[in-house]
């Protein structure tokens, strides 16, 4: 059994340590003898839609979001659409969250049109949410580190990820954090986000295995750093 | 003199005293006071500094940049006003010029070596008029602060934009996000570079802030890379391309505890020592080089000055403590931290360490970083490491993912205890490597000044 994974735009959508992301994924699939190949996509590059078993799509800046949007304005934008439609998964944080969704909506602009694969908006807001974000999601807690000024509002197509204790999470408003949809993941969560929430990092694992290889039942690990961490890293959000 | 100035000097003074009364390092609070009655009182200060204002900005590097540079000034026969403990704020500066002022304002040194935190400049440079502005490079930092570093970029072009003519503004040449910072300048602007063919980093450069143009937005290629996107840099699309470098290391040696620099300017060449080690380190010597040249002090004396050089306060420090030698390496964002692992991997050999890892607003509130350093490289050459810090446990986790095993790594809470394992797992005689961020570096050396082992920090 093998695990391929494709790193979105790793040198433009990087900027916030969501390489660590591909990192767990990679580890946690090796821990348990499967092996793990990683693949980058640039800008410009031809998108394979075939290749993927799962994509981790980070966060950037703004110069490199335009770019990032134009090249999926083209034909790798459709690629990626056949790709997630074909049974990949995907992990996307922030910047790369909002440009899965429907739109966004910067002030005073006309509308920028995301993949449109995650039934979401999202809109400019003027006040940053920057923090630690505490949440609790149906499979376990969710803690991270959110730092986004755009606020995202969940369509019928799209269930929350989590439910916020702590922190802002998709718009400061509801409650929600996060995006579920199919395959499909989108959060605000820093962190990164798939170390210290190893339930996460082993959904979206099963989910990429299945595409090649059938339903997969992961051998547990353990996890005892992963959730010590975890536990401390809320601690520390509550305490302050 | 100005009644208001001197009531500015005197209020700061007074909080000042008051502070170290109370047993406490009076970095900021007599700076911030002092504004708070005279916004001009650094202007004001500075003006009355025979040989001026000299400024040191950009992200890694401030601090042994400008320590380097305060001890090529003395070695000048200058008497620098130095903000040595790091407060990189205005209102450190401030505090700075007050304590070194006498009550009526008049300064007690003849130069203002100043370094300047660099989402601060901008403010600093409207209170200020320097005779020369050094930006060594922009990286990521603090990712809760400095949200967006082109961002960060453009605010610190348009404020050296604003500069009279007859400030010399000092740029790194391969930093593609610094070397355009002096566009807009009508003054000279002074380029300063690593040019030896054989340079590159040891570690894989996973940190991208600026591998775009900044003028076309096209990739940039890189001949070399040194160290995250400083390098050898041009544009494919636009040609736009490193400057003339006027002062350039044409050949680096990199040694076990320091390297060796050949410095090409004007047509001539000169040799100079660096008694620090890692790349980073030449880097910061050849910015104090190219800065002692904007102040117009011969290369002869900077080098002289520089070859005798002791680092600062947590960056590359050495401190003896129960016949062990600690190393102290302080980190901020990764590109620093991937410095300080290539330094020790270029060392060989398997290190003993004691990392602690902080999330106050001055480590950076978000410890995503982490991920992002090369912890991967580092991890073959640790024999031990001891982690501590109030996020502990997610710098366990990193190192679990970076490859460490469990039986090499110790979480162990509490500065004390965290120490003292430290410590006693090191050989006496042999060399205990610290890698903390800024107020874990804080807490641990004050650990270490209640024993004995070093001076307060703000006696330094």
């Amino acid at each position: 059994m093998d695990l391929r994974i494709c790193h979105l735009y790793p040198d433009l959508m990087c900027v916030y340590g969501d390489r660590g992301n591909v990192l767990t994924l990679e580890r946690r699939a090796r821990w348990r003898a499967i092996a793990a190949e990683v693949r980058e996509h640039r800008a410009g590059e031809r998108l394979d839609p075939e290749w993927a078993d799962v994509y981790v799509f980070g966060g950037g800046q703004d110069q490199g979001q335009d770019v990032v949007s134009r090249d999926l304005a083209g034909p790798n934008g459709d690629a990626l659409r056949t790709s997630l439609a074909g049974g990949a998964a995907m992990l996307s944080v922030c910047g790369g969250y909002q440009l899965l969704g429907r739109e966004y909506l910067p002030a005073g602009a006309p509308p920028i049109p995301g993949l449109g694969v995650l039934d979401v908006t999202t809109r400019a807001g003027k006040k940053r949410f920057v923090g630690d974000l505490v949440a609790e999601a149906p499979q376990g807690t969710l803690v991270g580190f959110e730092n986004h000024s755009g606020r995202t509002y969940l369509g019928p197509g799209a269930r929350a990820l989590a439910r916020v204790r702590l922190g802002h999470g998709n718009n400061g408003e509801d409650g929600s954090e996060g995006a579920v949809q199919g395959r499909i993941v989108g959060t605000y969560c820093h962190g990164s986000v798939l170390p210290k929430n190893p339930w996460l990092a082993d959904m979206l694992l099963a989910w990429a295995l299945e595409r090649r290889h059938g339903p997969v039942a992961l051998r547990p690990l353990d996890d005892s750093e992963e959730l010590a961490a975890q536990r401390s890293a809320a601690e520390v959000a509550r305490a302050r | 003199m100005t009644l208001r100035l001197a009531a500015a000097v005197a209020a700061g003074k007074i909080a000042r005293a008051g502070l170290h009364a109370l047993g406490r390092g009076a970095t900021a609070l007599p700076g911030i006071v002092t504004l708070a009655v005279d916004p001009a009182a650094i202007a004001r200060i500075g003006e009355r500094l025979a040989h001026g204002v000299l400024l040191v900005s950009g992200t890694n590097g401030k601090t042994t940049t400008s320590r380097m540079l305060a001890d090529v000034a003395r070695a000048a026969g200058w008497v620098p006003i130095h903000n040595r403990s790091g407060s990189n704020l205005d209102r450190g500066i401030a505090a700075t010029l007050v304590a070194e002022a006498g009550w009526g304002g008049a300064p007690r040194g003849d130069v203002g070596i100043f370094e300047v935190d660099e989402a601060s400049l901008p403010r600093v440079l409207a209170r200020v008029e320097p005779r020369a502005v050094l930006v060594t490079n922009l990286f990521r930092d603090q990712l809760d602060r400095y949200f967006e570093v082109d961002q960060l970029a453009r605010r610190v072009a348009a404020a050296l934009a604003r500069l009279p003519e007859a400030a010399t503004i000092v740029l790194n040449a391969d930093d593609p996000l610094v070397a355009r910072l002096g566009e807009g300048h009508r003054g000279r602007v002074l380029f300063f570079g690593v040019d030896d063919a054989a340079v590159g980093g040891h570690v894989a450069q996973h940190i991208s802030d600026a591998t775009h143009c900044p003028r076309c937005s096209s990739r940039l290629a890189y001949a070399r890379v040194v160290l995250a996107h400083v390098g050898e840099w041009s544009c494919p699309a636009c040609g736009l391309a490193r400057p003339a470098r006027d002062v350039a290391a044409t050949r680096v040696e990199l040694g076990r505890d320091g390297s060796r620099l050949t410095v090409a300017q004007d047509g001539s060449a000169g040799v100079v020592e660096v008694p620090l080690p890692g790349l980073y380190n030449a880097y910061n010597a050849l910015a104090a080089i190219a800065l002692a040249r904007a102040a117009e002090i011969p290369f002869a004396t900077a080098a002289r000055a520089i070859a005798a050089f002791r680092p600062a306060f947590g960056r590359l420090e050495m401190v003896e403590a129960e016949g062990r030698r600690l190393r102290l390496i302080l980190v901020k964002n990764p590109a620093g931290a991937n410095a300080a692992i290539g330094a020790l991997l270029e060392r060989g050999g398997r290190h003993r360490i004691l990392a602690a890892l902080n999330d106050r607003d001055a480590d950076g509130r978000d410890v995503s970083w982490i991920w992002d350093a090369d912890l991967e490289a580092l991890a073959p050459a640790v024999e031990h490491a001891v982690i501590t810090g109030i996020r502990a446990r997610d710098l366990a986790l990193r190192l679990k993912y970076a490859g460490l095993e469990r039986d090499r790594t110790a979480v162990v809470e509490g500065w004390d205890a965290a120490l003292g394992t430290a410590i006693a797992g090191t050989p006496p005689g042999g060399e205990l490597v610290v890698i903390a961020t800024y107020t874990a570096m804080l807490a641990l050396r004050a650990t270490l000044a209640r024993k004995g082992y070093v001076r307060p920090f703000w006696e330094d």
